[in-house]
């Protein structure tokens, strides 16, 4: 075989880290949910809200297993992938990933033991604690992360001898200029992923009528937060996109299929990128509203990819950032049609159930894609500006790397589907509370009177 | 604190280390011993582990974390040397953690199939590590003895993981299951007590200066409590085993704790062959040591949660003391 092994590399790495944040995306929000839904009862005492909480703490204990297992395959990834990026700047990355173990991931892997399995042997507060510490932790981890990913993106405190990075302060390492932005926009994107999830698995039961007013609490939960969440995050990734336009400069205009600097640039809609031409096929643009959008003026100046040295592959940032947005529109379109609908008094129809639960996964495509724009439009660096992903890369044969790396692949396939059919059969499963109902009376004739 | 912090971590990870070793190794030893149970069986072995077995598993992550954290250039080292062993080992744990919950939430005829899955991911896990401490401790070399040594630890090592799991079976269970836990017990006494005969070995054997340190006379002595205290404690589990009469008046938990500390010992016996190095005749800690005020930076981190995380630990497993029952959500 004599595929480049760093393509190999980074193939293995990303394929490692698009299975492990599908499940991170879900369980940092749906965490939060099913404390809601605890506190919801202990404030009501309404047996709908624990009908709730039992039935997507299942759920989510499954998906905290795959994002385990899949974490714990990352933590190796770094040594065994690049052991270069290590050894570069170990002195940064070593300490925020070590802060992340000791202050995430055993606060959050010791309570869900009590917040999964012991409701019987604790008290109500202290399983409310638990459950709070499991939500607080998995935010924690997102927290450390994404400093340091966010570092890797606008490096700020550091110094360098030889080669080496060394820290000089840790608040400007941790707090550098990219880190708020893309905290509170991943934060949102795993609120918006769990909110879709229980939106559209609940539709999906309410439309087999498998359960009673639990469902439609989580559905209605679901939707509503959903019709909030959305424009905040649209917001946040408009701020994100000028401190981008700011720091990385050529991200952008990759993401955006600007080949020459230019006043007044357009947004191009639809298009495929062509690098060897320099330029973008069949384009359908709207004039000036890139340029509104980045400069927030109709005349403003973007940089186009000539004025760069070195810029990213331009056709997957640019097709990943549409399908962000597209994904984005759709969420927006979809909650405030069932956040009208319960504004109204209505009962969800059969369509905005459909709608809802062909949305259930949108959040994982949003998430993936929006980490590709961010990771793919870093290239050819890994330490913005300052390290490339060439330097750090491992010596394996490729040989090793392509037999592994296709063994990772057969085995994230299967756990997938197996997620997935899981998540059906225990969605179709009657649930108790389906025994709430009046005789007689139907599931959604149930919900007009929620 | 140039000279303190590389020792201060050098220690942490290896206590991450052994308390990664007993804790998920009766985790991984239960699954090893799944497919000699029956159906009902298998869900109180299971529940016994339910609650513990993720929080067991982040101990490695620190112990990795703190290699990368405290000794970055030695971590790249390691890790790259051991690839494939590494692997291996995190499909196995993949498999081992995710078929805890499918057996129970996927569709009932596909029940088996997980069973399956988590005893060959327990399995594997258990086998790779046991590969990565042969190669690790044969110095990372690509020579035929190092491999053969290797291959020899990766059989052997899973027996301290069966004898683990039964012994906290014997903690947990009663009745049928007990009896039944002592038996693996039996069986695996003898092969852990190669596997331990043979660890202790390998260093003096590859490196004639460790072979110095420890076989010249003021340190025997001094030395002598690690293999008298092993002897003692390997000896007594065997008498234990034998006495089932003793075992059920309560004296059961006697065998983890002698487990426990063998493995202490164990530990004890490595860090004492291998200081200063870090990577057996190539590498100090000194050498691969990360830049001070970073070690400052994540002190104070460790030094402060580390008591914290020990604490809630003991929390949990106060809260879930006692026989396994089933597993309950509600
Ligand atoms: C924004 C969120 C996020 C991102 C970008 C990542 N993770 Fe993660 N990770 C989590 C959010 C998370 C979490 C929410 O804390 C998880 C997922 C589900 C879970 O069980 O905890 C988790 C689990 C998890 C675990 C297991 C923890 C345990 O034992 O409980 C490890 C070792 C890692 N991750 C490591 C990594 C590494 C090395 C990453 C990057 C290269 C990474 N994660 C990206
Ligand atoms: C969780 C969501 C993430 C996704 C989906 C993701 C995706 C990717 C992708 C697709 C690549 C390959 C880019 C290429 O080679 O063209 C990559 C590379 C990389 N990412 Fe991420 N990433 C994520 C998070 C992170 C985080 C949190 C970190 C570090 C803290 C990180 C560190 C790296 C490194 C070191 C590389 C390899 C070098 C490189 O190719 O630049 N990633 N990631
Ligand atoms: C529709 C309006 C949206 C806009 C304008 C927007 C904007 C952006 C921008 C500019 C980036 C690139 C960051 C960089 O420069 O590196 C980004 C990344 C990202 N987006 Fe969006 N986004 C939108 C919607 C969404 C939605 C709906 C989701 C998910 C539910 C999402 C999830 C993400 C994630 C996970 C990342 C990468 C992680 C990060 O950098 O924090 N985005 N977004």
């Amino acid at each position: 075989m004599d595929i480049d092994p760093l393509l190999l590399a980074r193939i293995q790495f990303a394929t490692n880290i698009s299975f492990h944040i599908l499940f991170p995306a879900i369980t940092i929000g749906l965490a939060w949910l099913l404390f809601f839904f605890r506190v919801r009862f202990t404030l009501t005492g309404e047996a709908a809200w624990e009908y709730a909480y039992s039935f997507w703490v299942k759920i989510f204990a499954l998906t905290f297993a795959l994002g385990v297992v899949s974490g714990v395959t990352m933590s190796f990834q770094f040594g065994t992938n690049w052991p270069g990026f290590m050894e570069r700047v170990g002195n940064i990355a070593g300490p925020l990933l070590g802060y992340e173990v000791l202050t995430a991931f055993f606060l959050e892997a010791s309570f869900l033991a009590i917040m999964l399995f012991g409701k019987q042997r604790v008290s109500n507060r202290v399983h409310l604690t638990a459950t709070f510490l499991v939500a607080f932790g998995t935010s924690l981890s997102a927290f450390w992360i994404l400093a340091l990913n966010s570092w890797m993106q606008t490096p700020a405190g550091y110094s360098i001898e030889d080669g080496q990075f060394y820290a000089t302060s840790w608040f400007e390492i941790i707090f550098n200029p990219s880190f708020p932005y893309r905290l509170t926009h991943m934060l949102l994107a795993s609120f918006l992923t769990s909110a879709f999830l229980v939106a559209g698995v609940s539709a999906w039961r309410v439309r087999r009528k498998v359960d009673g007013p639990a469902t439609w609490k989580v559905l209605k939960t679901g939707v509503l937060a959903a019709a909030v969440l959305t424009p905040l995050q649209i917001f946040v990734g408009d701020l994100q996109g000028l401190n981008t336009l700011e720091h990385q400069p050529q991200k952008i205009a990759a993401m955006e299929a600007i080949w020459e600097t230019q006043r007044g640039a357009s947004f191009t809609l639809f298009g495929l990128p062509n690098e060897e031409l320099k330029k973008t096929d069949y384009a359908l643009e709207i004039p000036y509203v890139a340029s509104l959008i980045l400069t927030h003026g109709l005349e403003g100046e973007v940089r186009g990819l000539n004025s760069f040295e070195d810029h990213p592959p331009v056709a997957a940032t640019f097709w990943s950032f549409r399908i962000m947005l597209g994904v984005g529109m759709l969420m927006l379109l979809v909650s405030w049609w069932g956040a009208w609908t319960y504004f109204r008094g209505k009962i969800p129809s059969s369509l905005l159930l459909s709608a809802l639960s062909a949305m259930t996964f949108s959040g994982w495509v949003a998430t993936l894609a929006g980490w590709y724009v961010t990771e793919i439009g870093r290239q050819p660096w890994v330490v913005y500006g300052l390290v490339t992903t060439a330097e750090v890369a491992a010596e394996h044969h490729s040989a090793t790397l392509g037999g592994t790396l296709l063994g990772y692949v057969c085995l994230y396939l299967f756990l997938l589907l197996s997620y997935i059919q899981a998540l059906r059969h225990l969605a179709t499963k009657p649930a108790r509370s389906l025994a709430m109902l009046p005789r007689r009376l139907d599931a959604s004739t149930q919900g007009a009177t929620e | 604190m140039t000279e303190f912090l590389p020792i201060f971590f050098v220690c942490a990870m290896g206590l991450a280390l052994l308390i990664y070793v007993v804790l998920d190794g009766f985790d991984l030893g239960i699954g090893i011993l799944l497919p000699f149970a029956d159906e009902r069986e298998k869900d109180i072995m299971i529940a016994s582990i339910g609650p513990f077995w993720d929080a067991n598993e982040t101990w490695i992550v620190l112990g990795v974390g703190v290699l990368l954290i405290a000794f970055p250039r030695a971590h790249g080292i390691v890790l790259t040397a051991l690839y494939i062993p590494v692997t291996i080992m995190l499909f196995g744990l993949i498999l081992r953690g995710v078929a805890f919950d499918f057996r129970v939430k996927a569709d009932s005829h596909h029940r088996s199939m997980w069973n399956r899955a988590f005893f060959v991911g327990s399995l594997t896990a258990s086998m790779a590590q046991g590969w990565m401490l042969g190669a690790y401790i044969t110095g990372l070399q690509n020579t035929p003895t190092g491999f053969a040594f290797a291959a020899l630890i990766s059989v052997t090592l899973p027996a301290l993981y069966i004898l683990l799991g039964g012994a906290w079976l014997l903690i947990k269970t009663e009745g049928a299951l007990f009896d039944k836990a002592a038996r693996w017990c039996r069986h695996a006494w003898l092969p852990m007590g190669v596997a331990l005969l043979l660890v202790s070995l390998a260093t003096p054997l590859a490196s004639a200066s460790i072979a110095d340190r420890w076989f010249t006379l003021p340190n025997l002595i001094g030395l002598l409590p690690i293999p008298v205290s092993c002897t003692i404690a390997f000896v007594g589990i065997g008498w234990l085993l034998r006495r089932m009469d003793v075992l059920r008046a309560g004296y059961a938990p006697l065998i983890f704790v002698a487990l426990v500390l063998i493995c202490l010992m164990a530990a004890l016996g490595l860090a004492y062959s291998i200081y200063p190095d870090i990577i057996i005749g190539r590498m100090t800690l000194y050498e691969a040591a990360a830049a001070t005020n970073s070690l400052q930076f994540i002190f104070w981190g460790v030094a402060i949660t580390l008591p914290l995380i020990g604490g809630y630990t003991i929390y949990v497993y106060r809260v879930f003391s006692g026989k396994a029952t089933e597993l309950s959500y509600d």
